[in-house]
């Protein structure tokens, strides 16, 4: 009796005993590492040193004005390369060929790794804002652009066999079977655009940048300070939360047809 | 778009006598080398339910898409009213689209969704009109698919094996809504099935297509509800021509059998 009351005495409140609890051990040895000098500041900065940078960092303003411009990069870059990629996705998608001339150029532009271009276009752009602009929007082009042509592609053609026998008209067809149809395929692609954006805006960022993220952590690395390296990669692994969330938040609502997530509601 | 497709449009309302609501003179279907209908003529009376049963691939479906439209039809005698709506196997329903934009589909001017409620009502789906089609059973998607296609008003419905999906339960209701549904509208119905009963019960005349011809045509004038005397000899002979050949020994052994039993 004793027992089972000690035991239920020390039970972990049920939060920590969940997903919680391992990188919360993970944070605490690492403070542990740091305290005992066990990781040397230079290797890496203790979890403390890290929050108290963060802190310091958004009181200074100097985190909040240099995540801005890299917020701004990646959000001109996207919404280029979104807009991009949809546009080629309709017009290959939509008509023979539109597909003839545009797929092909696609499956050779996919083969070309998008940081191998950085060279090139700063070249061509210098290495100001257009570059890393241009490459965020190069390379966010090609998932939205693949998803939404194959969700095209694989409307079912006995809902389209259907609608034409209630005398739809082809624009009408478009607007109320294909599009709808593809929909959830171009969420998809949205997502895997938006992951590669923030990946190559952390490359673009790391040619030479006078302000951003990447202008810090470049900042940070030339005095050895691991503590503002680790904030930025925090504030990257943030922005690539937001970006999924944001989707998620598109689907349940552009979604709300669907079965799975209709039963939630 | 129909001149596009080759039809000619009966003008229904305006003959004398009342002209076939559709009327086929030697139609032909190719695709490549293969004949899939050659040398058919049809013809439906308007407000007539007709049955059309066929093996698969005896043509059901071909003759089907072009009484739709579905199909081009250029350069063959091929006539059929300009308002037509189909009802297919699966429902068909958009499932992006509420229920009754589903039946409002298409649709052109005023009070579109009156319309469509309307039409959902009649075939007792009054309740449901904002559901989201995949919420929908078997049976309330395919009474959907009727109201949308009764919306439209047409003078010839097509269903194309309407119930073949749904449980036989389900499917008796369907029967007695289909046919009052007809009575208060009076379409020219053509139903394919392959239900041989099912053809027996709803439908004015039965035609069996075998290899893109009709090789039988039989006239039901007992009313329905009415037909359980003659359905068995009738079914025996549709049931021939589809190719189906009840093995004589075995309904005779079934009568000795209950012979027995009785004695």
């Amino acid at each position: 009796m004793t027992t089972l009351a000690l035991t239920s005495a020390v039970r972990w409140p049920r939060f920590l005993l969940g997903r919680w609890l391992s990188p919360l051990l993970l944070l605490l040895l690492w403070e542990l590492g740091s305290r005992t000098g066990l990781i040397p500041e230079r290797t890496l900065a203790a979890p403390s040193a890290v929050i108290g940078a963060l802190i310091g960092m958004i009181r200074s303003g100097e985190l909040p004005s240099n995540l801005l411009v890299s917020f701004v990069r990646a959000a001109i870059g996207l919404a280029i390369g979104v807009s991009a990629g949809i546009g080629l996705a309709l017009v290959a998608g939509l008509s023979r060929s539109g597909e003839v001339t545009v797929d092909p150029l696609m499956q050779i532009k996919r083969t070309i790794p998008v940081v191998a271009l950085s060279p090139l276009f700063i070249v061509w752009f210098g290495i100001g804002e257009t570059t890393k602009i241009a490459l965020i929007a190069f390379a966010a082009v090609f998932p939205v652009y693949l998803n939404l042509y194959s969700g095209i592609r694989a409307v079912d053609p006995r809902l389209i066999d259907a609608a034409r026998s209630f005398g739809l008209s082809r624009t009408e067809l478009i607007l109320h079977v294909i599009l709808p149809g593809a929909l959830p395929s171009l969420l998809v692609g949205l997502r895997f655009s938006l992951s590669v954006a923030i990946i190559v805006l952390v490359i673009a960022e790391q040619i030479n940048a006078s302000a951003g993220l990447g202008y810090l952590i470049n900042n940070a690395r030339d005095f050895m300070r691991t503590d503002i390296i680790v904030v930025c990669l925090m504030v990257y692994a943030l922005l690539g939360l937001g970006a999924d969330w944001l989707v998620r938040a598109i689907e349940t609502r552009a979604l709300a047809w669907r079965p799975s997530i209709v039963e939630h509601n | 778009m129909d001149a596009a497709r080759g039809f000619l449009i009966a003008d229904v309302a305006h003959a004398a006598r009342p002209a076939p609501a559709v009327r086929l003179r030697d139609f032909e279907r190719r695709f490549g080398n293969t004949t899939i209908i050659e040398g058919l003529d049809l013809e439906i009376a308007p407000g007539e339910f007709v049955a059309l049963l066929g093996r698969s691939g005896s043509g059901k479906t071909t003759l089907l898409r072009t009484l739709a439209g579905m199909d081009d039809a250029r350069g063959q005698d091929v006539t059929v009213p300009s308002a037509r709506a189909v009802v297919f196997q699966d429902a068909r329903l958009l499932p992006w689209k509420k229920v009754w934009r589903n039946v409002a589909l298409g649709l052109r001017g005023a009070d579109i969704r009156q319309r469509a409620e309307q039409a959902l009502r009649e075939v007792g789906l009054g309740h449901r009109l904002n559901a989201w089609p995949l919420t929908l059973s078997g049976g309330e998607a395919q009474r959907v698919a009727l109201a949308r296609a009764l919306v439209r008003e047409p003078q010839l419905l097509l269903l194309d094996e309407p119930f073949a999906a749904l449980d036989a339960l389900t499917r008796i209701r369907m029967h007695d809504l289909v046919l009052a549904l007809w009575r208060n509208h009076r379409p020219a119905v053509m139903m394919v099935t392959h239900d041989v009963d099912e053809a027996i019960a709803l439908a004015d005349r039965v035609l069996v297509l075998d290899s893109g011809r009709i090789v039988a045509e039989e006239r039901i004038t007992a009313e329905r509800g009415d037909r359980t005397v003659l359905a068995r000899g009738l079914r025996e002979t549709l049931l021939r021509h589809l190719g189906v050949e009840r093995g004589e020994i075995a309904e005779e052994a079934g009568v000795v059998h209950l012979a027995r039993a009785r004695a």
